[in-house]
């Protein structure tokens, strides 16, 4: 390879590329034609799906642009989502704020600091009109990243829905409600993990007979991934997890060959490129053949491995901010090398601070110059055939299988969970991660290697919060419990109560009705609380 | 204070790691747990969601040395605020706080005017990280 710039300060030593991928898995430098095994293949929109679940690809239909986007008040929020449609994003992604998404209304003493500051304050129905004000739910799909109190989400949308006028099944959009990830990576849990597997499986189960067209759940690797998870073990954690939501909907009487058409996945995409096209590939592959072999699905819309991607992530990083928009690229062709289904971009100072208008435009603007000036959309699966890509989709597909092996043996996701054995891993993993920065075996530019002596970190342009945010948020919520009913919130919340303590009874339509009495987000989760009780995180290190 | 054993330059050291406010994101404050660790501190950890009070209040009761504040929601000038407050009302203001996270650069001097003795970003290399807390403890 060739040596650093000797303008630059020198990193840790001549940056190498070693024979494995980031995954762990052996790379040759030659792979020749007895690689594939066109077997495994098959074709696109054919099981196994490896090449893709559209026999067209993207020419039928092309991903979905969706930015991922919401902070402080809902009116700045429905500001935001104006300005990205006029820019031509073609869904919304809706960020909530900690207090709404751990389910503590904004006058809570663990609330205070944090409203508005990483998401919008959704703390009623009241917030959610304005959030949507103007927006037309049955022409938009949005996106809602919420799991601990996803189903309250879920219904406050509904009863948005029900006042603009919209019939429910017109919806489209999804929520994310995989609490099984917030245990081990992303920390929104609330209740213990069977009663929050419970109300998981109620909102599906509510949401495929009222808004057959709305995702119910994206079952995420992506947080484990940030915090450190190779893209092998992430495909491994997730397909782990969507197999216990699919036991659990079955348990509960749900017929898989239905709720199985509505589930979906999200991922993070890093820069080891092919590491991320065989994982996509690999994934896609494994998940129909769960279906079918496992489940006995027959319908193939029901092995579909449907997946939005995160481009960017702990992959962007702060020095020599404007690198990101490179990382951001390739990534974005991974994604949809990898056949991606909706692609959000970070904005390249999403490392440092809440993107400004600028930067979030050239993450839009990324994807539109990959989707139409690049070409690469014109035929599905274009590195399908590719000696090495098929190896690498083999290998990876080994390595999922062999992680996921690991789990089982352990005695399943949810005891691994609840013994915090996952959390644990992942934290070596996070820290393998960064000494291998720290030293420079893992090469990130301008990092460790190419770094410019007495680099300023950061980029002019810095967005500001409006520091009335919270004050504001405030009053509105006292406002909305001054002029609710309240023998009718009383009563919504009583029922609510009764039908959380039984367990056959699906709590879905009761937190619908428990919205449009303006109920508060905090005041439905302490309800279910007193219920369920709260989840004791092993602390174990 | 001088160490017998460079590897182990924290031994001796009891150090209290928290995640104050609503904040999810563990990563960063385990991986520094598991570092100081094995540079030889006694290490606590609070896991999620602790109150400035409940944490100033473990750091009483471990008789510790300092306190890691881990915070990536940017909340950080609140709550460091508040846990510095909560301890001074325990009269443990002797207790050294650092502070770790999305932390941006001009809140630095802000948080170290509080009584902050470092602040550690993601890209810094947890020798430092580890040097800095040696340093000052």
């Amino acid at each position: 390879m060739t040596p650093p710039d000797p303008n630059l300060a020198a990193g840790p030593g001549e940056p190498t590329l070693g024979p494995v991928s980031r995954s762990g898995i052996p790379v040759s430098p030659c792979v020749d034609a007895d690689a594939v095994q066109p077997d495994r293949v098959g074709r696109p929109g054919e099981y196994p799906f490896t090449r893709g679940i559209f026999p067209d690809g993207y020419q039928g239909r092309l991903w979905t642009i969706r930015q991922y986007s919401g902070f402080g008040t809902a009116e700045e929020s429905n500001a935001r989502y104006k300005f990205l449609l006029e820019q031509g994003q073609t869904g919304l992604s809706v960020a909530l704020d900690l207090p709404t998404q751990c389910g503590y209304d904004p006058t809570h003493p663990m609330a205070r600091p944090e409203i508005g500051k990483v998401g919008v304050s959704l703390s009623n129905l009241s917030e959610a009109e304005i959030l949507f004000e103007g927006l037309d739910l049955s022409r938009i799909s949005t996106s809602f990243t919420i799991n601990g109190t996803a189903a309250i989400v879920y219904a406050m949308y509904l009863a948005v829905a029900d006042k603009q006028g919209v019939p429910r099944h017109k919806l489209t959009g999804t929520i994310q409600n995989d609490i099984l990830k917030e245990y081990v990576a992303r920390g929104t849990w609330i209740f213990p993990v069977r009663p929050s597997m419970r109300l998981i499986a109620d909102s599906i189960l509510y949401a495929n007979e009222v808004t057959p067209r709305f995702n119910p759940i994206s079952i995420a690797g992506a947080h484990v991934r940030d915090a450190g998870a190779t893209a092998a073990e992430e495909m491994a954690y997730t397909l782990a997890n969507g197999l216990a939501y699919v036991d659990e909907l079955r348990a509960r009487g749900g017929d898989v060959e239905k709720f199985a058409k509505r589930l979906s996945f999200f991922f993070y995409v890093h820069m080891d490129l092919f590491d991320e096209v065989a994982k996509f590939r690999a994934g896609r592959r494994l998940w129909a053949r769960f279906m079918k072999e496992r489940y006995g699905v027959q319908d193939p819309k029901a092995q579909h491995f449907r997946f939005g991607v995160v481009c960017g992530g702990s992959s962007l990083v702060a020095p020599q901010p404007y690198n990101n928009v490179v990382r951001v690229a390739v990534e974005t062709l991974a994604a949809v090398f990898g056949g991606a289904q909706s692609i959000f971009t970070c904005a390249f100072d999403e490392a440092f601070q809440i993107p400004t208008e600028s930067s979030a435009e050239l993450a839009v603007r990324t994807q539109q110059i990959i989707a139409y000036e690049s070409g690469i959309a014109r035929t599905v699966d274009p590195l399908g055939g590719s000696y090495f890509v098929e190896q690498h989709t083999d290998r990876m597909e080994e390595e999922i299988l062999r992680v996921m092996a690991e789990i089982d043996s352990y005695g399943g996701v949810e005891r691994a969970i609840e013994d915090g054995w996952i959390q644990l891993r992942l934290a070596e993993r996070g820290l393998e991660r960064k000494l291998d920065t720290d030293s420079g075996r893992q090469v990130i530019v301008g990092v460790n290697h190419f770094r410019k002596p007495d680099e300023r970190i950061g980029v002019g342009d810095v967005f500001q919060l409006d520091p009335t945010v919270a004050q504001r948020a405030l009053e509105k919520y006292q406002r909305v419990l001054d002029t609710r009913h309240a023998a009718a919130v009383e009563a919504s919340l009583a029922r609510l109560s009764a039908a959380a303590a039984q367990d056959r009874e699906n709590v879905m339509p009761y937190l619908v009705e428990c919205c449009h009495a303006y109920a508060t987000v905090g005041e439905m989760v302490s309800c279910l609380k007193k219920q369920w009780g709260e989840f004791k995180e092993p602390v174990n290190l | 204070m001088t160490h017998d054993n460079p590897t182990r330059p924290l031994a001796g050291r009891r150090i209290l790691i928290g995640k104050p406010g609503l904040d999810g994101h563990d990563i960063g404050a385990k991986i520094v747990a598991l570092t100081l660790r094995d540079a030889g501190a006694e290490v606590i950890y609070t896991g999620l969601r602790r109150s400035p009070a409940q944490i100033a209040q473990v750091a009483v009761d471990e008789g510790v040395d300092a306190v890691g504040l881990s915070i990536l929601s940017g909340s950080h000038r609140e709550l460091v605020a508040d846990v510095i407050a909560e301890l001074r009302g325990r009269d443990a203001q002797d207790v050294q706080v650092f502070v770790g996270g999305t932390i941006p650069r001009e809140d630095h001097d802000h948080l170290r005017s509080l009584g902050v003795a470092a602040i550690f970003t993601a890209d810094m290399p947890l020798d430092a990280v580890v040097a800095q807390m040696a340093a000052a403890l």
